[in-house]
């Protein structure tokens, strides 16, 4: 069938800088350039680019831009190229969309409508360069109350277990499959130089990486992929996975051409055959159940290590979370619609779930109204993207929020949502081997320890121009924090009053 | 001594090694100027070979028994007593290519403008050869051992 697609992007080049090298040609993995011998000269099918900038990094000269088309549609609000497109792709295709990344959809980024508060006159800011700053969290449930044996000044109450980590920020759960098996060291790597710890999402552990467990947290999703005693026994946490920001409500497929024999081990499935997650957790229909694998994964990990649940930011998120700590969650996580996939339905993707902004104060507030709040770590997900998000975070009731955007961006990533179709040309969403080796955990897991470092100091910076020199006292401190340019209702949410009032 | 080690398992096959090896042994050493205007074109002593998944640089190995330097009919291969380097005197050779039969593996380039032979000279004045420092994912490393 002719495809009536125009090219989304136009790339440049400009021949007086291009040498013919050919890095472009050999970088790209969607085969937009090429060498045409009789012209002897580098050309471009713009119509494969998909602007992920691997060859305007690599080009040597930097010879190479890449514009947007700017070939135009007649302007029309309700019919722009987007949704003329989509109708052109489906009607050649007559298949669910498919996207990765997180929605790209202008729905309220309410991290921008919120200001954070300093210290000024009436109470000191604190200088982190001078004074210590505490940014460490533990995330488990606590205890209603500490008792403490007075005569010998000891603690009695016995504690569920904790997890220490060194910022507040975590990788967010990425499976071996979805992303490549040097991407998934680079993140355990950086966790372990950072103190912090990255999520194997349900792809299993590989072998590889049993070394970085102590920094590593084990998922459980509803395929069940690489779930063992062994595994379990491997982590830091345990987290039961119910949904998934990018795609409430629906599983996952990773498709037989990904399933190679290391993934097929990992996962313990055959080669080659698509490993699908189904939509539920086929155990799991109500609270009751939920609560019954929370225990089995208890049982079987010997009380030793936190067992939490992540669930996709929903209309009910509230009350869904209650009954997720009162099923013996120790820690919660909510991720929202900005959430990023290897893959998800594209209509899916950027139509259903919250903004974790407020799936985060609804859930805060009532976990606090509930009296039960301390008996769970809340950690968000989905769209983070500076540090300053993260603190806005803290000061709206979370215990530590996961980022995988900006990790996956700090090792090269580009946003350029073609992560479904398995040829990521940074090496990152693909388990092709050419292209997986494009990812040396050695060098690129210091760009991402780097970024955490960043994020660090900066957190530090805000805290003490709060007069804040530890983190936990920020935590749902939310006069920390007013609103700009947002609703009565918004604020309401939010439990955040207006800016200067 | 120090020498130029391939680490496969990081090599992205982008040949950039290639380009920065022909920019610091040409006569300008611009990027632009090297490989657009210079003639005779400079030469690269590295070479990406390449077969699917499997790729990595290959340059000479300064080997402490040089059989090039053995094979060399002119004293043009010569090795450094004091640092084991192997170069060749473009002046005295006269491009029989005989130490190219005998390279065991094939790190030696025919200069076939100027009818005589290149190889890598492990850039002398540098801190590390050009294909090591301009390497974007790790996978040349300039040191004693081939694993640290």
């Amino acid at each position: 069938m002719k495809s009536y697609l125009p090219a989304r992007f136009k790339v440049e080049r400009d021949e007086t800088r291009c040498i013919m090298c050919l890095a472009c040609v050999s970088q790209c993995s969607y085969e937009t350039h090429y060498l045409d011998e009789e012209e002897g000269k580098v050309m471009s099918r713009d119509e494969r680019c998909v602007n992920c900038h691997r060859c305007v990094v690599f080009c040597p000269t930097r010879a190479i831009t890449i514009h947007k088309n700017p070939l135009e549609y007649r302007d029309n609000y309700n019919w722009r190229a987007e949704n003329i497109e989509d109708v052109i792709r489906q009607a050649e295709s007559g298949g669910m969309l498919l996207t990765g990344m997180g929605n790209d959809k202008p729905y309220r980024i309410y991290w921008d409508h919120m200001v954070l508060n300093a210290s000024q006159v009436t109470n000191p800011s604190i200088d982190p360069l001078r004074e210590p700053m505490e940014l460490r969290t533990y995330i488990g449930a606590k205890p209603d109350r500490l008792e403490v044996d007075p005569a010998i000044q000891v603690v009695k109450t016995k504690l569920p277990p904790q997890v220490p980590i060194e910022l507040p920020v975590m990788f967010s759960a990425m499976s071996y499959g979805a992303i490549s098996l040097t991407a998934c060291e680079t993140l355990a790597r950086a966790a372990t130089e950072m103190g912090t710890l990255y999520n194997t999402g349900e792809g299993g552990l590989h072998r590889k990486l049993y070394k970085y467990g102590k920094n590593t947290i084990v998922q459980v999703a509803s395929g069940r992929f690489g779930v063992h005693s062994e595994y379990l026994d491997a982590g830091a946490m345990v987290e039961i996975k119910i949904g998934q920001g990018a795609k409430p409500g629906i599983g996952g497929h990773l498709p037989g051409e990904k399933v190679s024999a290391e993934v097929s081990m990992t996962r313990m499935i055959p080669t080659g055959t698509d490993a699908l997650s189904p939509a539920p957790q086929h155990d799991i229909y109500s609270i009751e159940d939920l609560s019954q694998l929370i225990f089995a994964l208890k049982e079987a990990t010997n009380y030793t290590k936190p067992v939490g649940v992540k669930i996709a930011a929903v209309h009910n998120a509230a009350a869904i979370a209650s009954g997720m700590v009162r099923a013996g969650a120790d820690y919660i996580v909510l991720d929202g619609i900005r959430g990023a996939t290897g893959a998800a339905p594209k209509i899916i993707r950027d139509n259903v779930g919250i903004p974790i902004e407020v799936a985060l104060a609804a859930v805060d507030t009532r976990l606090r109204q509930e009296g039960i709040r301390q008996r769970a770590s809340v950690v968000i997900a989905g769209g983070i993207r500076n540090s300053g998000d993260v603190t806005k975070a803290i000061a709206l009731g979370a215990d530590a929020v996961y980022i995988g955007t900006a990790a996956l961006v700090a090792m090269g990533c580009c946003v350029c949502q073609h992560c479904h179709t398995g040829k990521c040309p940074w090496g990152i969403a693909t388990t092709d081997p050419r292209l997986q080796k494009r990812i040396n955990p050695e060098i690129v897991s210091e760009r991402l320890a780097n970024l955490l470092r960043g994020w660090s100091h900066e957190i530090k910076d805000m805290l003490g121009g709060m007069g804040i020199n530890a983190v936990e006292s920020l935590r749902g401190n939310r006069l920390h924090l007013r609103a700009v340019g947002l609703t009565e209702t918004e604020m309401k949410v939010l439990g955040v009053e207006q800016a200067g009032a | 001594m120090k020498r130029v080690f391939p680490r496969e398992e990081h090599c992205v096959a982008c040949h950039l090694c290639e380009v920065f090896c022909r920019v610091q042994h040409s006569q300008s050493k611009d990027i632009i100027k090297a490989h657009k205007r210079e003639s005779p074109a400079p030469l690269a002593g590295i070479k990406v070979e390449e077969k699917g998944a499997l790729s990595f640089a290959l340059n000479c190995r300064h080997c402490e028994e040089p059989y090039c330097v053995y094979a060399c009919l002119t004293g043009a291969m010569r090795q450094d007593p004091q640092t084991g380097v192997v170069t060749v005197d473009a002046t005295r050779c006269v491009g029989c290519w005989t130490c190219i039969l005998a390279c065991p593996y094939g790190a030696i380039v025919r200069d076939e403008a100027n009818h005589r032979v290149h190889k890598c000279d492990l850039c002398p004045g540098l801190s590390e050869p050009a294909c090591v420092a301009n390497c974007p994912n790790g996978a040349l490393v300039y040191r004693e051992k081939a694993h640290a």
